[in-house]
């Protein structure tokens, strides 16, 4: 069970959270002109990483926002959270 | 005789407070500070229950939570509790406790005969014997449970309360033992938030029973004075009686504290248990360890208990479990039991498998009369209900052999001491990594993953003088790092009359060279697993721990090998030549020990398991006899029955009543957004698969919400209010999932957008009136014109209605003329009986959801979730219309084009009339090709929505069919559960009211 620093609200338990998937998948500007392979690659595809992961989840039982965060699918460790809009963070090597 | 096993003086009972108690129906009496283990031991009661596969005579083994085999029903009726530790339970006035997995009783138990078949019940007998065929399981498994029984659950309903805490401290620090007590102290004395979680009524562990000295005193004073000390910290907070069950990720322990388990009486404000959910910043694990027992044949007996608990029983209980006894030890440390047993009258022989024994220990024992067989072993024991008698076989090291003389020893009680094992438990489910260590022979942490310290014997550190001051250092380096100030250092000088050293715990031997034939060398003593089994797992190829653990049940019952899984390692280790380390252990998982489900609900229960949802009205519907529906977590009226009608009567009069004068629906339950912003319109139409620009201020407009992939996901009503202010509805369930969806877009994708979108669901009441007369009715309670001029269809009015302020939109989900009142919740039920007053001369009738069902299906409207099941576009539903062409975007429209969407074969929506015109097709049943005798037949389509219509005066469905739209007029068949074949008409889904004149009126 994960604390979880809430952007907006700070520290809180995961049971206030849900998660939904993986951050940083941008909806086409264009749907009706790319192909149906490059839609079926915005509908379907995901990284699924051993290691690095970014993920959106929202603060449902508190101020309902969305936001990010960056988490290790391996120790389970999260990195770093933040806020819609920001880039996503580089991945160091350590 | 009462208590006869009782010392005269000693232990930490109260010989004054006699309590009395009942086991099997027999009444003994024990003292304040018994447990029930130790008042039946000092009531020389060792026969305490039979073993689960081969039936055979148990007794106590342990002191502790580790018990195996001291396993008990306890209480009576609802509040009876299965495979309770006699070890644990505290003895209170009145207890009744007996045994279990035996029957007629504990002294003749006739599954005993299972020990003498044993040959045929080896490990995996289960598997290999009742295999085949598959469908005679279910039949096996009634008379295996039956006859491998644990405990009985109780059939009534457990009538107590449990309660649950969640709690946020700097540091938690599970075991109040020596090393817990003082990592608390300095942790305690440094400032920072403790909390110390011990299993135990009293705190103070293993040195509870053992003498020993600090600065060459009494140690026990210098105890209490710690304890003391601690209570007075308002910082620390100590939890007794409590176990730490489970530690999750993020430092998230949970813990089962007994409030009131032990008092006589159950507590009206007190609930029996209270379960707490721990955030800590710092864990300490300070758990101690577990004698581990020695493995040789027949060492299951009564009477035969580990040497810790033989010295706890006399120690703190005042109980001598023997007068003649046998220690069997493998170490040094188990003397000072015997040194014990001799001082309070006991007759002690010692059978030491080593050949060098430590000169002071030697001394002593000649001192004390205690005869010493060294380089010997236990080969085997006898006794019916306890032993009486024990072999003892010279062991010949480096043959690995017996040999020489097979000596005999009379005795009532062995003790046995294999060392000990670290209670790895928590620490491995913290994900920490374990390593063999081959000094103490047992695995001690290694890795430590989670923000965490662990100290002490827990920790594989035995030696009392370097615990005492490194764990109070480890207390307060664990606040320091918590930037906590540093407290000065204290450094005590303990000593115990023999030591732990690591060099003197010999390696795990076993006692007979073939363990196969005969005899049963128990390794598992709960699950009956023997040293035969693990040899045979390993034959078989089970090789690997997991297999071998699965396929010989050892370590799999309720006590989860607390003493038995190093022994089974080790002997896989000896049987696979290959050190333990390579053969690896098994996964630690929650709970630590069993607890129970009521303290995991909590208050969870009943009417708090899950929230209920009413409307303003619905005291209303109540007292009109309404049968209510679940929907969600909304309490609906499903129909109002008069005059005991059913519901096949209810619903028809409340649909004649709707489509031939007035009828009036509950509607506050479905879902209402409020959105503002300059940008609503623009939102909408990337919400909607419609267009929204052109929607005028006043007028209504329906739309389909897709999602991505182009599947209907949600519909409703929105309407314009203002220039940037909508009025969204939803479907009942689908309230919070839009919300969510609305907000996903907005935040995620949209940020440039600006909406708000604001839940209103539970702001307002709506009063969904409909039929020919809702006009009529209407107007002499509100000031809005209603005239179909300044009034029509679609169009949203505001104004008074019962002189309330309300909303009042023109839209219709019965097809019939309706008006859709919202007025503020509060005033719900004052409008609804004014409604119901006025509403008399026009026989107003209110409705439920079966009724709304039948009469939206009569005019083909959808619901969203019934008639789609999220695989279903606009297009599947002949919903095209509500499709834009001309926007660019909207959520879903690219997936429209997508190959497998666009197909043209897709199961679309159609109506179905059955041709006997009177046979109601259950929703669900399946459209064939062709009816054949039995599955498989090739599947058209599925009925989704089917209803007598009282209005039509014959059944009606819908249905999704493949190919639909091209197969109007069409014949199809439905095959019933029932075998009967129903023929049908395809339709198209409008069944009355084709033109939708009545909704325009």
């Amino acid at each position: 069970m994960f604390i979880i620093n809430c952007p907006y609200c700070g520290e809180r338990d995961q049971t206030e959270f849900t998660c939904h998937g993986e951050a940083h998948i941008a909806r086409p500007d264009n749907p009706s002109e790319i192909s149906d392979e490059e839609w079926g690659k915005y509908l379907f595809f995901r990284e699924n990483p051993k290691g690095t992961h970014f993920e959106r989840w929202t603060h449902d039982h508190g101020c309902r926002r969305w936001f990010n965060v960056m988490r290790d699918t391996v120790t389970d460790q999260i990195i770093k959270t933040y806020k819609m809009g920001e880039a996503k963070p580089v991945i160091s090597n350590e | 005789m009462s208590n006869q096993n009782r010392t005269i003086y000693g232990g930490k009972v109260n010989r004054e407070k006699p309590i009395n108690f009942v086991f099997n129906g027999k009444s003994y009496i024990g003292y304040q500070g018994d447990t029930l283990a130790s008042a039946l031991l000092a009531n020389d009661v060792h026969l305490i229950g039979r073993s689960f596969k081969y039936h055979r005579a148990r007794g106590i083994l342990t002191a502790g939570s580790e018990e195996p085999n001291a396993i008990v029903q306890l209480g009576l009726g609802a509040r009876t509790e299965p495979n309770i530790r006699a070890t644990e339970v505290e003895l209170y006035e009145g207890l009744e406790a007996s045994s279990q997995n035996c029957w007629p009783s504990v002294n003749f138990d006739i599954g005993a005969m299972n020990n003498f078949l044993s040959r045929i019940f080896p490990a995996g007998f289960y598997y290999k014997t009742f295999k085949w065929p598959p469908s005679m399981w279910l039949f096996y498994e009634h008379f295996i449970r039956k006859a491998a029984g644990l405990g009985q659950s109780p059939t009534a309903k457990n009538p107590d309360r449990y309660e649950q805490k969640f709690y946020y401290t700097d540091i938690t620090i599970v075991g109040g033992g020596i090393s817990g007590l003082l990592a608390a102290l300095g942790a305690g004395r440094s400032g920072c938030k403790v909390l110390l979680i011990d299993e135990n009524p009293e705190l103070g562990g293993y040195l509870l029973d053992y003498n020993f000295s600090i600065n060459e005193k009494d140690g026990k004073k210098w105890l209490k004075k710690i304890i003391d000390e601690l209570n007075g910290l308002a910082n620390v907070v100590i939890l007794k009686r409590t176990t730490a069950m489970g530690y999750y990720d993020y430092n998230y322990l949970t813990a089962l504290e007994k409030v009131t388990n032990h008092h006589v009486e159950f507590s009206s404000t007190l609930p029996r248990e209270r379960y707490w959910r721990i955030r800590s910043k710092k864990v300490i694990l300070a758990q101690g360890a577990f004698e581990r027992p020695l493995v040789f044949a027949d060492n299951d007996r009564p009477g035969i208990m580990m040497a810790s608990a033989g010295q706890k029983y006399l120690s703190r209980y005042g109980v001598l479990p023997g007068k003649s006894v046998v220690l069997f030890t493998n170490n040094d440390h188990a003397y000072l039991t015997a040194f014990e047993f001799v001082e309070k009258g006991a007759k002690v022989t010692v059978v030491d498998t080593r050949d060098l024994l430590n000169a002071r220990i030697s001394e002593k024992c000649k001192s004390l009369n205690i005869t010493v067989f060294k380089s010997y072993s236990v080969i085997k024991t006898y006794g019916d209900k306890k032993v009486n008698r024990i072999e003892i076989q010279q062991v010949d090291k480096n043959q690995n052999q017996l040999t020489g003389e097979v000596d005999n020893i009379h005795t009532d009680c062995v003790l046995m001491s294999g060392g000990w094992n670290p209670a790895v438990q928590l620490f491995s489910q913290s994900r920490g990594k374990l390593k063999y260590d081959l000094k103490i022979n047992t695995f001690v942490p290694d890795k430590i993953i989670e923000n965490q310290k662990i100290i002490g014997s827990n920790n594989g550190q035995f030696n009392l003088q370097e615990n005492l001051n490194e764990s109070f250092e480890a207390g307060i380096a664990a606040a320091n790092e918590l930037n906590f100030n540093s407290v000065e250092k204290v450094n005590w000088t303990g000593k115990e009359e023999i030591e732990f050293t690591h060099s003197d715990v010999e390696p795990y031997m076993l006692g007979k060279k073939k363990v196969t034939k005969g005899s049963k060398h128990f390794i598992d003593f709960q699950n009956d697993v023997t040293a035969a089994d693990i040899f045979l797992a390993q034959r078989e190829g089970y090789i690997s721990v997991e297999h071998t653990k699965r396929y010989t049940t050892t370590g799999m019952g309720t006590d989860q090998g607390k003493t038995s899984n190093v022994n089974a390692l080790a002997l896989m280790s000896h049987i696979h030549n290959k050190p333990v380390d390579e053969i690896g252990h098994t996964t630690f998982r929650p709970p630590y020990a069993p607890q129970t489900i009521g303290a995991i609900a909590g208050r969870s229960v009943d009417k708090l398991f899950d929230p209920e949802r009413k409307t303003s009205m619905h005291e209303w519907h109540v007292e009109n006899k309404a049968v209510f529906e679940d929907v969600g977590q909304w309490k609906r009226p499903y129909y109002f029955p008069q005059n005991k009608e059913d519901i096949h009567q209810a619903v028809k009069r409340e649909c004649l009543a709707v489509r031939n004068s007035l009828g009036i629906l509950d509607a506050s339950t479905l879902g209402k957004i409020d959105l503002q912003g300059p940008d609503a319109a623009k939102f909408l139409n990337m919400i909607y698969t419609n267009a929204w620009s052109k929607l005028e201020i006043g007028s209504c407009r329906y739309g389909l919400m897709c999602n991505e992939h182009g599947m209907i996901f949600d519909d409703g009503v929105t309407s314009r209010l203002g220039e940037n202010h909508y009025h969204m509805t939803t479907t009942t369930g689908g309230a919070a999932r839009v919300m969510s969806w609305l907000e996903e877009f907005l935040q995620t994708e949209w940020l440039d957008m600006k909406v708000f979108c604001t839940s209103v669901t539970e702001q307002w009441a709506v009063l969904s009136i409909s039929g020919p007369n809702s006009r009529e009715f209407l107007k002499d309670l509100t000031n809005i014109d209603l005239s179909k001029e300044k009034f029509p269809f679609m169009k949203f009015r505001e104004g008074e209605v019962c002189g309330v302020k309300a909303r009042v939109f023109r839209i219709s989900f019965t097809g019939e003329l309706s008006y859709e009142v919202n007025v503020p919740a509060r005033y719900g039920r004052y409008v609804w009986e004014k409604f119901m007053e006025h509403g008399k001369k026009y026989n107003i009738t209110p409705y439920g959801t079966e009724t709304m069902h039948v009469l939206r299906a009569e005019k083909g409207f959808i619901i969203v979730g019934q008639d789609t099941d999220g695989s279903v576009t606009p297009s599947d539903m002949n919903m095209d219309w509500i499709v834009s062409k001309k926007k660019e975007d909207f959520l879903g429209k690219r997936s429209f084009t997508r190959p497998d969407t666009a197909r043209h074969d897709r199961k679309k929506f159609v109506g179905l009339l059955v041709n006997d015109k009177k046979t109601i097709l259950p929703e669900g049943s399946h459209i064939v090709e062709k009816a054949l005798k039995q599955p498989p037949m090739k599947m058209l389509g599925h009925v989704t929505s089917s209803y007598y219509s009282p209005t039509l005066g014959y059944p009606i469905a819908l249905a999704m069919l493949k190919d639909g739209f091209s197969k109007m007029g069409e014949q199809v068949v439905v095959p019933l559960m029932n075998g009967k074949i129903i023929e049908a008409t395809v339709t198209d889904t409008i069944f009355y009211d084709k033109e939708g004149k009545r909704n325009n009126e």
